[in-house]
């Protein structure tokens, strides 16, 4: 727990993911063969096998966050955001910088809640003026959302879970691969939440004959929600489409079958909205057979997210064994 | 400074997907420059060699313009607009197409047949046509086909500080990249005019793609909000200096260069500015996903009433963009970066 602890806290706004990757090199460094950032400053790990086949698994290592847009002469910070940002869900929650400086996210106070909009709301880090908050945070700084980590009972609620969630996954499969057939990439992506664009890089380097992204998803359990199949504490949920890919069949099968011959919990995903670094993997070059495991998590894309460890537990397995056996 | 070449660079008629006429007069102004290439979406590509380091500056040649629809049987001319214009400021505007330089105006119904109601409301894009003077389906398409491109018809005035024209998004650029060619660099230099960006950048992926850039900088004419109510939802602020490009929908920058970037800005004590809001894209963000990435971003000229007939820049702007750049250039040179 300590590593997801230390992993959800990092400072990673899309774009500024270094804290974020200095904690996965040091992890990961023992047990790959081969580590580099590229460009961008997606890290690509990879791990030897005996085939001449390459697997990719990839997580995204950068959350969403806002980013100061403009300071007003009272000192109080307006801002945008920075991935995708309800404004109802930030509202009068803290927000911090790198830095360390934290703000309140506050709205004006005549806009009614119901037509909340971004440019209704700003940030409060306690400054009298535009000098003084200057002297603390510039135009074109980013910021977090602060937030608890907790375990209560199997589950943890958290900042960032997305994806941070699915960096821990990859660092566990990582320690726990053993007689991988083919080379597998363990890569952690960049500019997810704004651009995809880390995912396009990284599998245009790599150029592998088949990809697996773990990153989180929506559940249908809670009160009055939208229908949904994927229920927490189910087990690792195996993707069939999202809003940016079809998973491939032949890797969907496969995920399945290696569910079910290891035991390990499984069930379906279809996601209405919203979709992953598998939208830029599946097209890159001539194409990519890429398949998704996906991490049930409530709250997503708000200050604290919560997922069920059993359920991380299960796609740790799930990905491991399908690391270890692909060789096609 | 002279302001000549840029003045050609506006006159010319080349809405995205047909840059020919742009193009032509830029490569008679930069051949001599370096290798060129043109590709197969229109990009022209100048090369200055140099000794490892790939450095891609991009500016788009393209404009937004019109496209014929179809031909109405009393001549009346039905378009459809190429990049995002907006339908209210088409009205009474007069266009020039790009074969022939044929004249028309988008008519509208006059006032006193108009009831109160419709007086009240802009008028909706598909209600709108362009009139050469045809009166007939016949006699128009002697002159006029499906297909047919046109541009706004606007003439390049210079107000003395200021300058106002057609196309300055992103003429300017390409006027600013034309002169930064002139220079010589220890790096690789690569100045790609670029095609359809206004369409959604078609051309920058692909010249990227050719270039394999190490560090790229888009040269933009970008929206100058200054005339907004507040102030806190200006974009940019006519006359503040260069604006450095944070975040829009297609990327974000580079904060290392970023970083540079600004640290040149105020070491030289050339004014500068943030483009505010995140709205809008351009070239950059094909550039920073072509092949295995690159660090990018954005330098713009604020420019008023872009993507209408009538745009405009401040002088001032302008050259300490070309100042900033050039500044920073040399700073790439020096390894800085």
């Amino acid at each position: 727990m300590e590593l997801l602890n230390k992993l959800t806290a990092a400072f990673g706004p899309s774009g500024y993911e270094d804290e974020v990757a200095d904690i996965i090199i040091d992890e990961i460094k023992p047990y790959v063969d081969e580590i580099k950032r590229d460009r961008l400053g997606n890290i690509i790990a990879l791990k030897k096998g005996k085939t001449s086949k390459k697997i990719m698994t990839s997580a995204h290592m950068d959350q969403i966050g806002v980013m100061v847009s403009y300071i007003e002469k009272e000192g109080y910070l307006r801002f945008t955001n920075v991935g995708w940002v309800d404004p109802h869900a930030i509202l009068y929650h803290i927000v911090r910088f790198k830095n360390g400086v934290t703000g309140i996210v506050s709205k004006e106070d005549k806009k009614e809640i119901k037509d909340l909009k971004l440019k209704d709301l700003y940030i409060d880090i306690g400054a009298c003026s535009k000098e003084e908050a200057e002297s603390k945070v510039r135009i074109g700084d980013f910021a977090v959302f602060k937030s608890f980590f907790k375990l209560v009972g199997d589950r943890v609620y958290s900042g960032a879970l997305d994806d941070r969630i699915g960096c821990y996954i990859l660092i566990e499969a990582a320690k726990r691969l053993k007689d991988n057939k083919s080379d597998v990439y363990f890569t952690f992506t960049v500019q997810e939440e704004t651009y995809t664009s880390g995912a396009a890089t990284s599998a245009f380097a790599i150029e592998p004959d088949m990809a697996v992204v773990i990153d989180v998803t929506d559940t249908g359990d809670t009160p009055n929600c939208n229908a949904m199949a994927v229920k927490m504490g189910d087990g690792a949920a195996i993707k069939v489409k999202d809003g940016g890919m079809i998973c491939h069949p032949f890797i969907k099968k496969f995920l399945e079958e290696t569910a079910e011959k290891y035991g390990i919990k499984h069930q379906y995903e279809i996601l209405v909205g919203g979709a992953t670094d598998g939208s830029e993997i599946h097209v890159s070059k001539t194409g990519v057979l890429t398949g998704a495991i996906s991490i049930p998590s409530r709250y997503v894309h708000t200050p604290e997210e919560l997922v069920d460890m059993k359920d991380v537990e299960a796609v740790i397995s799930l990905l491991t064994k399908t690391l270890e056996e692909w060789e096609k | 400074m002279n302001y000549d070449v840029l003045k050609e660079y506006t006159d010319a008629l080349s809405p995205s997907g047909c840059e020919g006429n742009i193009r032509d007069v830029i490569k008679s102004k930069v051949q001599n420059f370096g290798d060129i290439v043109v590709d197969s979406m229109g990009n022209l590509m100048v090369h200055k060699k140099g000794s490892g380091k790939r450095v891609m500056i991009a500016a788009h040649m393209d404009e937004v313009g019109f496209i014929v629809t179809s031909i109405c049987k009393d001549g009346r001319i039905k378009f459809g607009t190429v990049g995002g214009i907006d339908p209210r400021i088409l009205v009474s505007k007069r266009v020039v197409f790009v074969k022939n330089n044929l004249l028309g105006v988008i008519g509208v119904k006059p006032i006193h047949l108009q009831d109160r109601e419709e007086r009240g409301k802009p008028i909706p894009k598909k209600d709108l046509f362009i009139d050469i003077g045809a009166t007939s389906k016949e006699e128009a398409e002697k002159y006029v086909k499906l297909g047919d491109f046109a541009a706004f018809e606007s003439e390049y005035i210079d107000l003395g500080e200021t300058i106002k024209a057609k196309a300055l998004d992103d003429r300017i650029g390409c006027f600013l990249l034309t002169k930064l060619l002139k220079d010589d660099y220890d790096f690789d230099l690569y100045g790609a005019f670029t095609a359809q960006e206004e369409v959604g950048s078609r051309g920058a992926g692909v010249a990227a793609y050719r270039i394999k850039p190490d560090v790229a900088i888009a040269i933009e004419g970008t929206t100058c909000a200054d005339i907004a109510k507040d102030e806190k939802d200006f974009v940019t602020t006519l006359g503040d200096g260069p604006a450095i490009s944070l975040m829009d929908r297609t990327s974000s920058a580079s904060g290392k260069l970023l970083k540079m970037i600004i640290n040149t800005a105020e070491e030289n004590k050339i004014p500068y500015q943030f483009r505010r809001g995140i709205v809008g894209g351009n070239d950059a963000g094909r550039i920073s996903r072509a092949r295995e990435g690159c660090l990018t971003c954005t330098i713009s000229v604020p420019t008023r009433y872009i993507h209408s007939p009538i745009s405009m820049i401040k002088k001032k702007d302008f050259e300490n963009t070309l100042k900033l750049i050039k500044l920073v250039l040399k700073n790439i040179e020096k390894g800085e970066f």
